[in-house]
């Protein structure tokens, strides 16, 4: 594969198997871009304008396509993001349990307002639409990871933890094994 | 009662293939499979009066039967995206109990035809799509996926897929726009999926819990399903209990059980307060109060409350809830996740969403509170899906049975907010 318009060619040079294992599923390039920018994303960070062109070149997709999808989907990031995004539902159902308070205590501990990110670029902050986990607020997800049931302690944890943490994230096992089925 | 769909609490470690097998797994698609014709399972589906699970309530088995027959490519789309304010039931049973949900979507795709499954997942949920690849793995080593499946000359594939995080691909066609690699938007029907679908074919979406009920109809028959629930409304639902209860979760329970009986199976009201309203159906229904709280769990149910069952997501509010931010809290989620294809909605919701708060702020008029209900009228039925219709829900049945706390806001303040419109729009823009 030759990409005569890109600097950068991350993941096509990371996951050739993966990315054919995901075109194999379908019987059209196109409904690959969605996994493919779960891959892009993570690879760049976060859907920057290499990362966009990437999956545009891949599966022969107009760029401004993958733009669109980017701007549509809540999931894919159009600015750089903290190494570990903090998304915290505050939906009615959370909410009722705690939430809003629990945004805000996040926010102090972090020293960040909602959708900032912290100085040593680990921590994003985000509040989010309902994750399908109200029986379990305050909840959040961090880089497509649940963590449940939360309070300020727990929190505090969950911040240690990720501070120690060296180990990719997992969600790219995941959007790998997913690929590598076939 | 024994849970059929969250099977997993009564028998652990159901989501490994030989546990599921060693209680009865894959009966259902090998009783389809070797002894029935395809228009039999049909058949059978539509005698056990099963509905969509996923909230609109259409009878499956009548859906099964709009798909034409014949050769040609069809599909079964497993609906996982999950995203109603106040829903956790799908993932629960796509990480405890996955095969269930594969066995139901084989068979459905053996009674109409098709040879590939996708189960779209919402991006959020990667764990529970990860626990459904394990599964998958295990059923094709076991023969029930893949070429000749059980020795027959019917084959199938299936694969899962992720969204990323958008609300309406909930919606059936919006689903298939997403699965196509297009924005999630929905077209305007017809042409119906069971027609021009997928790729422009045949196409048969369901909801995940809708599936799990399938391998147990085929194995037990019609007249046990119909056995359970109401006449209208057989069989067993799982419902989402979520806000101020003492114990939030989901129960599965036979339909009919009043909402009296699942706060209580949820613990009752948390701290003991006083019940004020729920959200039957997520966010998405309108709220219902005191009154209504014996009415049956079905489909009909909440009719003459002016309300529906949904998805049975219900979110429990107590007497300290302030109505008119729970309202602007459901049209927040709304206006976040219109798809901005049909005018009304797009606009309609941002303007919402811009009085209410002006309204809960306390800077709001009478005025403001007639403006909403007149812009929410006019969302109502001019929209091609239904997030328009769910948007102006909260808001009109909260003013309905609200009425005082929104006049409480609006007079509140309104000496203050005339002089704080004038003096902002004194500024030159």
């Amino acid at each position: 594969m030759t990409h005569p318009f890109l600097e950068k060619t991350l993941i096509a040079e990371k996951y050739p198997k993966e990315i054919e294992g995901i075109l194999a599923r379908f019987p059209t390039k196109k409904s690959a871009v969605l996994p493919l920018m779960h891959l892009a994303q993570h690879e760049y960070g976060y859907m920057s304008e290499e990362a966009k062109r990437e999956v545009a070149e891949i599966l022969g997709l107009d760029p401004t396509h993958v733009l669109s999808l980017a701007g549509f989907y809540s999931l894919y990031y159009e600015e750089p993001v903290g190494k570990y995004v903090l998304e915290i539902c505050n939906d009615l159902a959370c909410a009722l349990r705690g939430a809003d308070d629990f945004v805000e205590m996040a926010s102090h501990k972090l020293g960040i307002p909602v959708d900032g990110t912290t100085e040593d670029g680990l921590f994003t902050l985000k509040t989010v639409m309902c994750l399908g986990a109200c029986d379990r607020a305050p909840m959040l997800q961090c880089n497509l990871r649940f963590e449940e049931n939360l309070d300020e302690e727990k929190f505090d944890q969950l911040l240690a933890r990720l501070r120690q943490e060296t180990d990719e994230p997992a969600v790219v096992e995941k959007i790998v094994s997913y690929a590598n089925r076939d | 009662m024994a849970h059929l769909l969250l099977r997993h609490r009564d028998i652990p470690d159901l989501h490994k293939i030989e546990v599921y097998r060693e209680h009865g797994g894959y009966e259902g698609l090998r009783k389809a499979l070797t002894e029935m014709a395809p228009q039999d399972v049909i058949g059978v589906l539509r005698s056990s009066g099963l509905r969509g699970r996923g909230g609109a309530g259409f009878p499956t088995g009548v859906k099964w039967s709009f798909i034409p027959k014949g050769p040609g490519d069809k599909y079964v789309v497993i609906n996982t995206d999950e995203s109603e304010t106040g829903t956790f039931k799908d993932r629960e049973l796509s990480e405890k109990n996955p095969h269930q949900v594969i066995e139901g979507a084989i068979i459905a795709a053996y009674a109409i035809g098709a040879k590939t499954i996708y189960n779209y997942f919402r991006g959020e949920f990667m764990d529970a799509a990860y626990a459904m690849e394990e599964a998958l793995r295990e059923a094709y080593d076991a023969g029930f996926l893949g070429k000749n499946i059980l020795g027959t000359d019917f084959s199938c594939d299936f694969y899962c897929h992720y969204g990323a995080g958008a609300y309406i691909c909930g919606e059936e066609t919006a689903l298939i726009n997403s699965l196509q690699g297009e924005l999630g938007q929905p077209w305007s029907k017809p042409p119906f999926p069971a027609v021009e679908g997928l790729y422009r074919k045949p196409t048969v979406v369901n909801n995940t819990e809708t599936l799990a009920n399938v391998p147990l109809i085929l194995v037990n028959g019609a007249e046990w399903y119909t056995s359970m629930g109401t006449e209208k409304s057989p069989g067993v639902k799982i419902v989402c209990m979520s806000g101020h209860v003492e114990k939030p979760g989901n129960y599965e329970v036979e339909l009919g059980v009043t909402y009296r009986e699942l706060i209580e199976m949820a613990g009752g009201m948390r701290g003991g307060k006083k019940f004020k309203a729920l959200l039957p159906s997520g966010g998405s229904g309108p709220v219902i109060t005191e009154s209504a709280l014996d009415a049956p769990l079905t489909y009909e149910g909440l009719t003459p409350h002016g309300s529906v069952m949904g998805s049975a997501s219900v979110i429990v509010m107590d007497e300290s809830t302030d109505m008119v931010w729970a309202a602007l809290k459901m049209l927040h989620f709304f206006k976040h996740e219109s798809c901005g294809k049909c005018t009304p909605c797009r606009e309609g919701t941002f303007w919402m969403e811009k009085l209410l708060h002006r309204i809960y702020e306390g800077h709001g008029t009478p005025q403001d509170v007639q403006t909403l209900e007149s812009v929410a009228n006019q969302i109502g039925g001019r929209t091609l899906c239904a997030l328009g219709d769910f948007a102006i829900n909260p808001v009109l049945s909260t003013i309905k049975h609200f009425p005082e706390e929104y006049r409480a806001k609006v007079q509140g303040a309104s000496n203050g907010q005339v002089k704080k419109v004038a003096a902002k729009t004194a500024v030159p823009s």
